[in-house]
């Protein structure tokens, strides 16, 4: 946490909570599918719509080879670039959801947590209320509603991450609000809006940091199963959907179990990373008090 | 209010408060936390407030400034800043005065600095948004104040956080902040209780020098009579939300009127007395500040308590001299006091060593 680069205090010198190996490697993975999420249509990839049909091979799919590293599809598709592609629409719906999520439901849950009184009694009843629905009953209810598209499909999945992100949120608060530190800027004249960004924010942004990946971890599984049951984003390449195309009639998962493979490969690893990056976040800003 | 007209006469209080009542509703019933209690802090002039935990002390201090909680207070009685009524303002418009006039610094400064802020972003906060400094000026202002206030390398000190300080440090970086607006009214709330008992002098004498240096008003706060005794102009005992002695400093040691303050001051260990003599202490537990007792609050604990203590509250009594005044019916040195004082010790309850006082 200290940036100090002047001669580092004894106690600066005694053991230093790491990070480690593990995260920076769950860092890298995520970095580089967001990175191939953005910038898909200009790397050197194989078109994921376009149809390789070698009529050497006979009827697709056809197995992993040199020029389909991961195999082809029923229809000739290049699961490998299918793959990567699928990392657009679900990382997009998973960031934004997360996102929509901590900005509503991370202000409510500071404010109420803050101020208390009917604020708080009116969100937390909300909060209650959107926990009580089981969340994909919900989603799938929502979205069948719904034009889906990147957009809407992101919003109902950032509408479910409300409850969770704001109980953390206000707990988060009540727990900084009563500190003296508050009541300490409070009178040396600090407007209570001062106090939240100031004050309040930067303490309760540490705990909300390592929900933030987790959090988005789960929306991401939740665009999948979504897409598996096709209720996600309607035209696009969705990991969740690959998934569903490579496991649609019995024999498929048999016969080429390489297109349901990869994109489930794909999906492990970025959930598995974002939830081992969360963790250790959250062990290594878990500093007790004490030694504050 | 004879007294009150006196002092005004000479020097217009800086803050007084008339007949304060800071009442909380609990799920007990009302918490009487401070029960009408009426001072003057004249400009320059310290009081010490003193007592044991929940006689209101802190309350009080907080109520003055007008930092109670927002929910559940019973608010009542004046209280005035250079003449001006400011005890029914809004927090909005005590905004002008939180730190350019009245500051306040806390008991723990562990917790009373953010954790996740640098030392240097904390001192200029309010240099910034009450001043209206740049940040390269109020950054500059902040080192001269960590200057001020004896913290050495003060230029790396302003990128440091407050885990990297030591306790006697952070206090001093909690004094910069209350001092940064340069206050007229300093609020110091037990400010040395969680500190190491060597660094507790350093403190009080740090505050003590700020005030003369900045002909600032000080209001410490302390349950611990040895600290108020160098430090004060003037000391006010509270004992269930009632001030029950208020006196100059040296008055209230030398002319001791209510037993409680006796009691109080013959608790305090002492040099002269005999090795392993045992420490006199005040039976029995602060008042249940809900449910008060019905006459002198202290009555139930004193030594020499009588009929009329049980059933009638005292009034503010004055004693020799107009400035010190004391709730009791029987004070030090009455006769009754005295003829109760032979019966103890002749019942061996008292500590021969005890009256001295």
């Amino acid at each position: 946490m200290s940036t100090t680069s002047v001669t580092p205090a004894p106690e600066d010198a005694i053991v230093r909570k790491k990070l480690g190996f593990g995260f920076w490697l769950c860092v890298i993975w995520v970095g580089l599918m967001a990175f191939i999420a953005i910038f898909a249509p200009v790397l050197p990839l194989k078109s994921p719509t376009a149809n390789f049909i070698n009529s050497a091979q006979g009827r697709p799919p056809y197995a992993p080879s040199w020029s389909h590293w991961f195999g082809t599809d029923k229809d000739a598709r290049d699961v490998f670039s299918r793959s990567l592609y699928g990392a657009r629409i679900s990382l997009t719906v998973g960031f934004t959801a997360i996102t929509a999520g901590f900005l509503i439901g991370g202000s409510l849950g500071v404010i109420s947590g803050y101020y208390k009184g009917w604020i708080d009694r009116i969100s937390s009843f909300g909060f209650i209320v959107l926990l009580s629905f089981p969340s994909l009953v919900l989603a799938i209810l929502l979205t069948s509603l719904i034009d889906r598209n990147l957009l809407t499909v992101s919003l109902v999945l950032g509408l479910l991450s409300i409850a969770p992100v704001g109980r953390l949120a206000r707990a988060a608060t009540l727990q900084y609000a009563d500190r003296e530190f508050v009541l300490a800027a409070r009178q040396i004249g600090a407007t209570n809006r001062r106090i939240i960004i100031k004050e309040i924010l930067p303490n309760v942004a540490i705990p909300m940091s390592s929900l933030a990946l987790l959090g988005m971890a789960v929306a991401v599984v939740a665009e999948g199963g979504l897409a598996f049951l096709g209720f996600s984003v309607q035209k696009g390449i969705t990991w969740g959907g690959l998934i569903q195309l490579g496991s649609d009639a019995s024999k498929t998962l048999q016969d080429a179990p390489w297109i349901a493979f990869f994109p489930i490969l794909m999906l492990f690893l970025t959930v598995l990373s974002l939830n081992f990056a969360g963790d250790r976040l959250r062990t290594f800003f878990d500093v007790k008090e004490t030694t504050l | 209010m004879n007294q009150s007209d006196m002092v005004r006469s000479e020097h217009e209080p800086l803050v007084e408060t008339i007949d304060v009542k800071t009442h909380f509703k609990t799920a007990r019933g009302i918490a009487r936390a401070v029960d009408g209690v009426s001072i003057q802090i004249r400009r320059g002039q310290s009081l010490g407030v003193v007592g044991e935990s929940g006689s209101g002390k802190t309350v009080l201090s907080r109520s003055i400034m007008g930092l109670l909680p927002r929910n559940g207070v019973i608010r009542e009685g004046s209280v005035r800043y250079q003449g001006q009524e400011i005890g029914n303002r809004s927090d909005k418009e005590m905004q002008s005065i939180w730190g350019r006039e009245m500051a306040m610094i806390f008991q723990d400064p562990m917790t009373s600095l953010n954790p996740v802020m640098k030392v240097g972003k904390q001192i200029s906060e309010s240099l910034r948004k009450n001043l209206g400094m740049s940040s390269s000026e109020a950054l500059a202002v902040a080192e001269k104040l960590l200057h001020d206030v004896r913290i050495p390398e003060p230029a790396r000190r302003l990128n440091q956080y407050p885990h990297e300080l030591s306790g006697g440090m952070r206090q001093r970086v909690m004094i910069a902040i209350a001092m940064a607006c340069g206050p007229n009214m300093l609020f110091a709330d037990e400010p040395t209780t969680a500190l190491d008992v060597t660094v507790q002098a350093q403190i009080l004498e740090l505050l003590s020098e700020q005030k003369r240096d900045r002909n600032m008003s000080l209001l410490l706060v302390t349950h611990n009579l040895g600290v108020v005794a160098g430090y004060t102009d003037e000391i006010a005992v509270m004992y269930g939300g009632k001030v029950v002695e208020k006196a100059p400093t040296k008055t209230l040691f030398a002319n001791t009127k209510m037993p409680y303050t006796e009691a109080l001051l013959s608790s305090i260990p002492r040099l002269d007395q005999p090795s392993h003599s045992r420490l006199s202490t005040i039976p029995g537990r602060p008042p249940d500040i809900v449910h008060p007792p019905k006459g002198c609050r202290f009555a139930p604990r004193c030594a020499y308590v009588r009929d009329l203590c049980l059933n009638e509250e005292p009034e503010l009594q004055q004693a020799d001299s107009p400035d010190h005044t004391y709730r009791c019916f029987y004070p030090v040195g009455s006769p009754e006091y005295l003829e109760r004082r032979v019966e103890l010790t002749r019942k061996g309850e008292l500590v021969a060593s005890e009256g001295s006082n």
